[in-house]
């Protein structure tokens, strides 16, 4: 094979390692690999090294903490004894958090999926021509720092702050009832942060779907909410997986809204790991227990992605 | 039509839009906050509250020690990682697109991975690496720019591969067809067409990086980051100083952003 660039051009299999040229799913991707044959490897390469040594590697040295000798410390070094009974150490010890963090994550997705939707579906159908000021408008607020929003929360459900006086005003929150401090305030902190990664992917399936569908339900006599739940809803599933598990995932390991706006009885799994790690030292109770919520969050997102029947996320 | 039919209608064309405006405001609510926050006239340390509007703090940005030398080392540590985290992203999105090569496939799967992990977990088993690799007396500058290369990665490659999947062949095609080398090709059309997801991707490659705090923490030692000096100052009184940074960083960002969609409006005007 030759290989002239106008070669490369006219056949897509010029880079070879493809199936053979009759490939109907690729054929349109015409200009495919420039210069010689192992140029992809060349360009792949720095990421790929990147990511197994800093990625991949890690992992292992994570695993490996997490069966470190307890007694020893990262002062004078551990030893590798193969202590099992870390797992179950850490987890007696701390599976109240680690059952809270996973509660308090569901409950900040499932606010985070409704606000979400409705957000990502005016910017999807209602925007117009403002569709794209509302998609950076969405983004916007990560510019501020992450901190500085969950500080102004702070702020907002403080116990002299307006929200707080008009609950108890109104006799929802009892007479020295507070906001801060409360469950509420990290679902409600975890809500707010985690948001934009529930409306991105719902916005991108959503902006998918072809609008002649939704028509030709209401020409079919669906009224506009069954239309919604029998069309739009089921089209929009790839979004609502990605979405769900974008939010749930960091939430679950979030230690920030429940440290600034919670009180110890709120402490989830994160405040124990950055505990142990910088404050007490202890490196293989936090590694098991870090290894402990990957290994949860690995298990449910693959039963989830089984479940909700969406295997071509990305 | 009846009546019930119109009123959903009416309410499905009106109301959705409204909610999200509505959901919208929500989202920067803190946001301003952060904005007024920035010109309190701070009575006490101690207590976070509204106590009086003045300039004090725009004007001595840099009072509180300490503050202004962690921004400093943030904008370095960004700035750093950015640059190299959009050169190595950008190559191998250009590879996943544009070329076949074995193992595309899990390693679409490895970029995905450290986007899927918990922070918490990325961080420790980092901090794990650098430990049983003899550095964890070393703990500083070095092992946070590691960690923040390794977590913006992932960001730059879909970003920047996004673009490039979206890219139309024919401009290529064109090009080469009325004699373009493959080299005029590459920078005067392709390079140009894929330029706003690079830029994209090292903003946002830029404010992940500024703004992490839970990867850094733990594998930060002595030094200190902007987002560090929060939380410390969030358990010992907040100068309202680092309100203004906050406020000053959403601005520079934003203009960036608008200055980008102005640019490309103008764009899309002259080759239309």
């Amino acid at each position: 094979m030759t290989h002239q660039p106008q070669e490369a051009l006219v056949e897509p299999d010029a880079v070879g390692l493809g199936s053979s040229g009759d490939d109907p799913g690729e054929g349109h991707e015409t200009v495919r690999g420039r210069g010689g044959r192992f140029t992809g490897y060349w360009l792949m390469l720095p990421s790929a090294l990147w990511l197994a040594l800093f990625f991949l590697v890690p992992f292992y040295s994570l695993i490996a903490m997490s069966l470190y000798d307890p007694t020893g410390s990262n002062l004078t070094g551990y030893d590798m004894t193969w202590h099992v009974a870390n797992y179950v150490d850490t987890i007696q010890a701390y599976w109240r958090p680690l059952l809270r963090s996973f509660w308090y994550a569901a409950m900040a997705t499932v606010a985070c999926l409704v606000l979400g939707y409705v957000l990502a579906y005016a910017i999807a159908f209602k925007a117009g021509r403002w569709k794209n000021l509302m998609l950076v408008l969405v983004i916007a607020p990560f510019f501020t720092s992450f901190l500085l929003r969950t500080l102004s929360w702070k702020l907002i459900l403080a116990d002299e702050g307006w929200i707080a006086e008009g609950l108890r005003t109104l006799q929802i929150l009892g007479e020295d009832g507070r906001l801060l401090a409360t469950p509420f305030a990290v679902v409600a902190g975890l809500t707010y942060n985690f948001l934009p990664f529930m409306v991105l992917p719902l916005f991108a399936s959503l902006d998918k779907i072809d609008n002649r569908l939704v028509e030709a339900a209401g020409d079919l006599y669906a009224s506009p909410a069954r239309a919604f739940f029998k069309v739009t809803l089921p089209l929009s599933m790839p979004g609502v997986v990605a979405g769900t598990l974008l939010t749930f995932i960091p939430a679950a390991g979030d230690f920030i809204n429940a440290e600034l706006l919670g009180s110890p009885n709120q402490r989830m799994i994160g405040n124990i790991i950055q505990n142990l790690f910088t404050n007490q030292g202890d490196y293989a109770a936090a590694g098991a227990l870090s290894m402990t919520l990957m290994i949860v969050i690995t298990v449910g997102v693959v039963f989830y992605i089984r479940r909700a029947g969406t295997e071509d996320l990305v | 039509m009846s009546a019930l039919h119109r009123l959903g209608r009416w309410v499905g064309e009106h109301l959705v839009l409204a909610l999200g405006v509505l959901v919208l405001v929500y989202m920067f609510v803190p946001v301003a906050i952060v904005g007024l926050m920035s010109f309190n006239d701070q009575a006490s340390r101690n207590v976070y509250r509204f106590d009086g509007f003045t300039l004090d703090n725009w004007l001595n940005p840099c009072d509180p020690s300490g503050m202004c030398s962690s921004v400093v080392r943030s904008v370095e540590i960004a700035l750093l990682a950015t640059v190299v985290a959009t050169i190595l992203g950008t190559l191998a999105a250009f590879a996943l697109v544009r070329h076949r090569f074995v193992g595309r496939g899990p390693l679409n799967t490895l970029i995905i991975l450290p986007m899927a992990a918990p922070e918490i977990v990325l961080g420790s088993s980092l901090l794990a690496l650098f430990v049983s690799a003899g550095f964890g007396g070393q703990l500083g500058f070095w092992t946070i720019f590691v960690a923040h290369v390794t977590f913006c990665l992932s960001f730059v490659i879909i970003t920047v591969r996004a673009r490039l999947s979206g890219l139309d062949d024919n401009l290529e095609q064109a090009a080469m067809d009325l004699y373009a080398t493959e080299n005029q090709t590459f920078w005067r059309v392709t390079f140009p067409l894929v330029f706003p997801g690079i830029l994209g991707a090292a903003l946002l490659s830029f404010s992940l990086s500024f703004d992490d705090f839970i990867i850094t923490n733990l594998n930060a030692g002595q030094t200190v980051t902007f987002p560090m000096y929060v939380w410390g100052a969030a358990q010992r009184g907040i100068p309202m100083q680092v309100n203004v940074i906050g406020t000053a960083m959403f601005l520079v960002a934003v203009l960036i952003v608008l200055g980008n969609e102005v640019a490309r409006r103008r764009q899309s005007k002259v080759t239309a």
